[in-house]
């Protein structure tokens, strides 16, 4: 962030900004990259932002084993829970309004005006998608009519742990509306943030880590598409991947690396994250389980 | 107890007729193949020669897939769903109205024993048409939207050891939501794919809508891989499913996968014996153990492991394995010399990795291809026979203490097509059923199967439903 105490008459400022270390976002805790790589990011302009931490292939993995590790926590709580908690993320993220307006706008280089209504759509998504929480199973499942003395009935299920290469271009709202669709249900999510814009969901990740998100559910990872994504698609332990920030032809060859475990992939692009949502991505990373029971004495 | 002496009870023969070589269905035709390639079909119970048939290469393939599309662009999709349900209702009544006659060419071509494809695969065909005959004028209440369309011309393979219920859990749908198909049926058992075209003809569908090519893995490997293809769904094993996901993900066709399974039938101590061993039976032994959801992995409390296994042998000890066109057969031939080469494969490496085994005497015909149900006892986790699935009427029998033990080892697999529960209580097969991960879940049944129940895997088991309003996704465009 360019300090706001530096003066162009170059004469000592008043008082020294305190800035922050840009760090990841693995089972709860906030490490450096295993690997002491950072990172330059930059504003629209190109000017110096701060440095993120390059995330290596150990970090990528520690971060899969985190969200396994969460996964039977976050997907056995009831859906009322998840929906408050996801309710709690929103009330977080509107105190800090103004924090991440100004991140967004010094990243994506936004006016004021647009800026504020990117950070309240993202707010409103996370209100959206924790409404969802406990009618996806009403609209998703079914009590299904067998032909025979049965009761049988379908319920969607999390698929487990998502990997999410976050887009590129819209860095905080497109990231809310990535990974929101996946933890809604009781999926845990290992997300890779826009390389070039990471940091507002790296403060993102601040206000998970101090809301009532279990350590683990989300786990944010930063540095570079082209070297993390592809452990990602090849992970034997991920169930599902989104490959919307990841290019053309190199989304190909995740989505070919993907088939290995039979992930399922959501190849949905970029798109005006302003909208609305479809469900596609929240159906995506959803299972349908069936259970059949005798119903005859 | 003393085994009952059953008299022979065949179901006569002559209600096929087999022709001595059939061509491909293309454009509402039977038609010679462009390399003039043909395979034999045999009836795997005798090694008997059955019919001739013709090998589709490339270009019968995209002869078919041209026929496909223009099937749907100029007829299929204009036409209202009410007149698309009128063929398939009528599709579902020609299948009642043959029911005799496909059961048996089913049991002469795969093996099944004949009281399973009369009383299990044919019913389900039919039904499978009629339940979907009745979505295709109603998509818009299937919560895809107001306007579901169809995603075009579909490419669809499936295994041998459903041929007909296979071809209907990919045909009727796909119909119903208003897709063309090209049909792959497997090369040992293409008969009852082929009867189905004449069924096709009979119910005037208009010609393309439906084309059949018959081949093996290059067949199907033209068929996934063409581009004038607008979706895939594959029925068959894993690693087959893992090639075509890699084929179909630069291309962005939609696809759905049916793959293996490793399924655990966990038997509590409180579950009824008789029922729990007559489940374990239907589990394994049905239809050879050729299902994918076959409860291969026993998973039995500890405290009740030997009674458990001492009903379970005493049952065994009376089925009868033998001529699949007897009425009284439990168990019929293995479909293919491949499959029986593999299955004794498997059940050599058990015994060497120190497993028990352990089959009911049991005479086998001399001729064809043929297994004895079999039952591996002191199996561990590491052990092959309880990691990799068989396909064959192999059980392996492993123990557990407590719940939380059942739902580890049930659990612990690549796989996740379905899972078995037996116990009286109510609250612990809900607490089993929450936790396993596998798409069906049957407590205090198994095998059991319905146009209207959505089946499908978790994980490497692959990915989309088939049956009921979820299985409509897979062939809308949503």
């Amino acid at each position: 962030m360019s300090d706001p105490a530096t003066r162009s008459d170059g004469a000592a400022p008043a008082r020294i900004a305190v800035r922050k270390t840009y760090k990841l976002y693995i089972g709860g805790a906030f490490p450096r990259s295993e690997s002491g790589r950072s990172y330059v990011v930059t504003d629209h302009r190109g000017g110096f932002l701060a440095n993120a931490a390059l995330a290596s292939r150990k970090d990528a993995r520690d971060a899969v084993a985190a969200a396994r590790k969460a996964f039977a926590g976050w997907s056995g709580g009831t859906a009322y829970n998840r929906g408050q908690v996801l309710y709690r993320v929103a009330e977080l993220l509107e105190g800090r309004r103004a924090q991440f307006a100004a991140e967004v706008r010094a990243t994506e280089g936004l006016g004021v005006r647009q800026a504020e209504a990117v950070v309240d759509e993202a707010i409103d998504r996370w209100v959206w998608y924790a409404g969802w929480a406990d009618k996806l199973a009403q609209v998703r499942g079914a009590a299904n009519p067998v032909a025979g003395p049965y009761f049988n009935f379908s319920l969607p299920e999390p698929t487990g742990v998502v990997a999410v290469i976050a887009p590129q271009a819209s860095s905080l709202l497109g990231f809310v509306s990535v990974i929101a669709p996946a933890v809604v249900s009781g999926n845990t999510v290992v997300a890779l943030a826009s390389e070039r814009s990471p940091l507002p969901a790296v403060s993102l990740s601040e206000v998970l880590a101090t809301s009532d998100v279990p350590g683990g559910v989300i786990n944010v990872l930063t540095g570079r598409t082209a070297e993390i994504a592809p452990w990602l698609a090849s992970h034997m332990d991920v169930n599902a991947i989104d490959l919307c920030g990841a290019s053309g032809s190199s989304a190909d060859d995740l989505a070919v690396a993907a088939a290995e475990n039979l992930k399922r992939v959501v190849r949905a692009g970029d798109e005006d994250w302003t909208l609305t949502p479809s469900l596609e991505r929240m159906l995506a990373y959803l299972e349908t389980k069936t259970v059949w029971h005798p119903a005859a004495i | 107890m003393g085994k009952f002496e059953y008299a022979p009870a065949p179901e006569s023969r002559d209600i096929v007729s087999l022709r001595e070589s059939y061509g491909l269905f293309i454009g509402g035709e039977f038609t010679p193949g462009v390399d003039d390639r043909a395979f034999k079909t045999i009836s795997p119970a005798t090694e008997e020669i059955l019919a001739e048939v013709t090998e589709a290469g490339p270009a019968d393939v995209d002869r078919a897939v041209s026929a496909a599309r223009q099937a749907y662009e100029h007829t299929w999709s204009r036409l209202p769903g009410k007149e698309r349900a009128k063929y398939l209702f009528r599709i579902a009544r020609i299948v009642q109205e043959k029911a005799r006659e496909l059961a048996v060419l089913e049991s002469l071509d795969n093996g099944k024993p004949i009281r399973e494809s009369r009383d299990v695969d044919i019913p389900l065909v039919a039904a499978h048409f009629f339940y979907h005959a009745g979505w295709a004028d109603k998509l818009e209440y299937a919560g895809y939207g107001p306007a579901p369309r169809p995603l075009g011309v579909a490419g669809q393979v499936i295994p041998w050891n459903f041929p007909l219920l296979m071809l209907a859990w990919k045909i009727a749908p796909a119909l119903a939501c208003g897709n063309t198909v090209v049909l792959k049926p497997a090369e040992t058992t293409p008969l009852t794919a082929l009867a189905f075209a004449e069924i096709c003809q009979q119910a005037d569908l208009p010609p393309g809508v439906v084309n059949i090519v018959t081949g093996a893995g290059e067949t199907g490997r033209a068929l996934v891989t063409h581009p004038g293809i607008d979706k895939v769904a594959f029925t068959g094993s894993t690693e087959v499913g893992k090639e075509i996901a890699r084929a179909c993900a630069p291309s962005r066709k939609k696809l759905t996968l049916e793959l293996g399974g490793k399924a655990a039938n966990i038997v509590f101590e409180d579950a009824p014996v008789d029922q729990a061993v007559e489940g374990i039976v239907n589990g394994i032994f049905f239809n050879q153990g050729h299902v994918c959801c076959a409860g291969s992995r026993l998973l039995v409390q500890e405290s009740v492991h030997a009674e458990v296994l001492a009903a379970l042998r005493r049952r065994l000890e009376t089925l009868r394995l033998g001529d699949p066109l007897d009425k009284n057969t439990d168990v019929g031939a293995i479909n293919s010399a491949a499959q029986l080469a593999k299955i004794r494969e498997l059940s050599e490496v058990g015994e060497a990795e120190g497993a028990q085994r352990w089959s009911p005497p049991c005479e086998l015909p001399v001729k064809g291809f043929w297994f004895p149900p079999t039952v591996f006892t002191g199996v561990s986790q590491a052990h092959r026979i309880a990691r990799e699935e068989i396909f064959g009427p192999v059980l392996s029998v492993l123990t557990f203490r407590t719940p939380a033990e059942a739902v580890e080892k049930a659990n612990n697999t690549p796989y996740g097509l379905s899972a078995g529960v037996w116990t009286e209580k109510g609250s612990l097969i809900l607490w089993m059923a929450s936790r396993l991960r596998a798409g069906v879940v049957w407590a205090n049944t198994f095998n059991k199967f319905d146009p209207a129940s959505p089946f499908g895997g978790y994980k490497e088991s692959g990915y989309g439903r088939e049956g009921g309003r979820h299985g409509l996704e897979a062939y809308l465009d949503v």
